[in-house]
């Protein structure tokens, strides 16, 4: 997407350069959108930052007089073992899902045999399915493994239903690398698992960034799991953030500051990494 | 050959255990939910934690308990709350995204910029965002103490905690209504088929759509699956949490309406401009057929994100605001708060079909075409 912006650059309005109403309308737009859309972290910080006994509903817009870092130390005392929890989660589940994504992408783009089509959209039904549909049987079935309660019974739901996902974008990204290569390495003598070695993995890497920035964010930010597969010592943080946030007692510092803790790290990888991040985003309306 | 078979071979032992693990959280755990939902299992408090309980098969009851059942009231306001939320929803991210890609793809400066902060959201988790506009829909604070700072009067509008409802009905009314917005539907397929000359599909949709008018007539008005009338509508508590979500969710169509716009080969914008299109004209004629086929698969992306809405839900309103409730936050509580199995069952199960509709079309006529091409 970025790639192509310079090549139309001043195209539409060419022939009418001269009238400049349309541009500052068009910036005008521009600003009330984004306000629109930065107003709600303008607000979360400045909350953030407000001591306890400054929060008053009255004056929610004012920046705070005096910055009150202490927030955010407070705030990681509370959700910050969830943070942790979550960040092993989301690294264990990430990989895993990538690996598992990789071989099915390459198995099902450059190995096919008949059904694969029919196989695969039966695959992807289980990415649009609600949850809940299987949440009672899902959360016997982790108990029954000893499971519950433990961060693996969360990994598990989240690499298995983290498989239509990460194969749909790896099919896709395979899907592009020509045939001939293959066939070229099967001429040489190269059986499934060397192609895969030599070919398909060392050229993989953009495939295996886009899907692990997608589903490190969404199992980052996953809560549904979250909330049932798990106990107190294993809860990821959006749990104990909606646990900080649903509490009557807290000063509103706290879960603002809490919020932020819980969105950095998909916020940096977003903003680091957009590109990828957007990638992932078209895959998942199937093609993309 | 020899080869070549060992390496297919190894190919379908890759894709074993994922096909194996999908079978059985998918399918397998759908069958085992559905089969749940026709037990009674959970419906006697006593018996839902034991260890080895006892489980009738009770047939559709649940269901004829969460369509008609004097207590669930609750659950058949989630349902029309749910397909409000889902219209209004993406009529907002269609809309927002839509203007934000046409103005993007006029190439202003910063656009990089721009682009980042129009999608920002798409980031956070909704329970992130939830907590925020939480806050910001205090009453008494944050969006209604905005008009404040212009020197206006604060407003009082109760954004998660009104309980006033538009547009209420008799929830007897909904098979009639169904019938006729269903038959109307059918009618109009029915007289575009007959303008281009398909005569079964003329003949097929008229009969269908005159027996649920005819239905709609005759018996229809005397369905009643409630003894009294019960009236459900949308709810206003519900605009908060629309707003929040087109907050979060706009910059995805925006994404994919820009990712269409740049594909527009600009020898096509050329050729309407040299056969005297203007602007408007180009954008009637050629841009927005064009991008039609990528509003469909965004109300199918959003539709089914907005069935399944739950999480932001639970982070802005709470779990106990019958206002705001919807059908996926009532089955978490029916079946992790209140231990009745049977019944979250059931309403997952009706979450799944309502989600099938839209996407097992989708699906299948994705891979329909694919199979053409191959």
């Amino acid at each position: 997407m970025t790639t192509t912006a310079p090549a139309n650059a001043t195209p539409t309005a060419a022939p009418r350069r001269a009238i400049k109403p349309g541009r500052v309308v068009m910036y005008a737009l521009l600003i009330l959108a984004a306000l629109f859309f930065l107003v709600p972290v303008y607000l979360l910080f400045a909350t953030a930052l407000k001591s306890p006994d400054a929060i008053n509903l009255a004056t929610t817009w004012h920046w705070p007089a005096a910055l009150n870092w202490a927030s955010f130390s407070e705030a990681w005392n509370k959700i910050g073992g969830n943070v942790l929890n979550s960040l092993f989660l989301a690294v264990t589940a990430t990989i895993l899902s990538a690996l598992l994504g990789s071989l099915n992408g390459y198995a099902l783009s450059k190995w096919k045999f008949r059904g694969a089509n029919t196989l695969f959209a039966l695959m992807l039904f289980g990415m649009f399915i609600p949850y809940q549909a299987v949440l009672i049987p899902l959360f016997q079935f982790i108990k029954s493994l000893g499971l519950y309660g433990s961060i693996w019974g969360l990994i598990l739901a989240h690499v298995v239903y983290g498989i239509p996902i990460t194969t749909l974008i790896f099919r896709n990204f395979y899907a592009d690398v020509p045939d001939a290569l293959i066939e070229a390495a099967t001429i040489d003598g190269a059986g499934f698992w060397q192609i895969y070695g030599r070919v398909i993995f060392p050229i993989s890497i953009p495939g295996f960034v886009v899907v692990i920035i997608w589903q490190f964010t969404q199992v980052w930010n996953e809560f549904l799991f979250a909330a049932t597969l798990t106990n107190t010592t294993s809860q990821p943080v959006t749990y104990a953030l909606s646990q900080l946030a649903g509490g009557q007692a807290v000063s509103w510092n706290l879960p603002m500051a809490g919020a932020i803790l819980a969105a950095l790290p998909t916020l940096l990888v977003y903003i680091l990494l957009g590109r990828y991040f957007v990638r992932g985003l078209l895959a998942g309306s199937v093609k993309g | 050959m020899k080869g070549l078979s060992k390496d297919r071979l190894w190919s379908i032992a890759v894709l074993t255990p994922s096909i194996i693990l999908i079978a059985v959280f998918v399918y397998g755990f759908i069958a085992r939910s559905v089969y749940v939902s026709m037990t009674d299992w959970g419906n006697d408090p006593a018996q839902a934690l034991a260890l080895d309980p006892i489980i009738r098969w009770v047939g559709l009851a649940n269901y004829q308990e969460l369509f008609t059942g004097f207590l669930q009231g609750r659950f058949r306001q989630e349902l029309i709350s749910t397909i409000f939320f889902t219209l209004f929803f993406i009529l907002g991210c269609l809309g927002l995204g839509l203007g934000l890609a046409l103005i993007l793809d006029r190439n202003p400066k910063g656009e990089g910029l721009w682009r980042t902060i129009f999608l920002f959201p798409m980031s956070l988790s909704f329970i992130v965002t939830g907590t925020i506009w939480r806050w910001m829909l205090q009453p008494g604070g944050g969006v209604n103490q905005a008009p404040t700072l212009l020197g206006g009067e604060a407003s009082t509008f109760g954004w998660l905690s009104s309980t006033d409802a538009l547009w209420k009905f008799d929830w007897n009314k909904l098979p009639l209504l169904t019938a006729s917005v269903v038959g109307l539907v059918l009618a109009v397929m029915a007289v575009r088929a007959a303008r281009s000359g398909d005569r079964t599909r003329t003949l097929v949709a008229a009969a269908c759509a005159a027996l649920l008018f005819l239905w709609a007539l005759f018996i229809g008005p005397n369905v009643k699956m409630l003894p009294a009338p019960e009236l459900h509508g949308f709810n206003l508590a519900l605009i908060g949490i629309i707003i929040a979500a087109v907050w979060q969710m706009s910059g995805y169509t925006m994404a994919l309406y820009l990712a269409g716009l740049r594909g527009i080969p600009e020898e096509l914008r050329e050729a309407a401009r040299v056969d005297g299109a203007n602007d408007i004209g180009m954008y009637q004629h050629v841009i927005f057929p064009l991008l039609a086929p990528i509003t469909l698969s965004a109300m199918i992306v959003l539709g089914h994100i907005s069935l399944k809405i739950f999480d932001l839900v639970y982070a802005m309103a709470g779990p106990d605001n019958i206002n705001t409730s919807v059908p996926a936050l009532n089955m978490y509580l029916t079946s992790f708060r209140q231990n009745q199995f049977a019944l979250g069952a059931a309403i997952g199960t009706i979450l799944l079909i309502l989600v099938a509709f839209v996407i097992v079309p989708y699906l299948s006529s994705q891979f329909r075409t694919e199979e053409g091409h191959a």
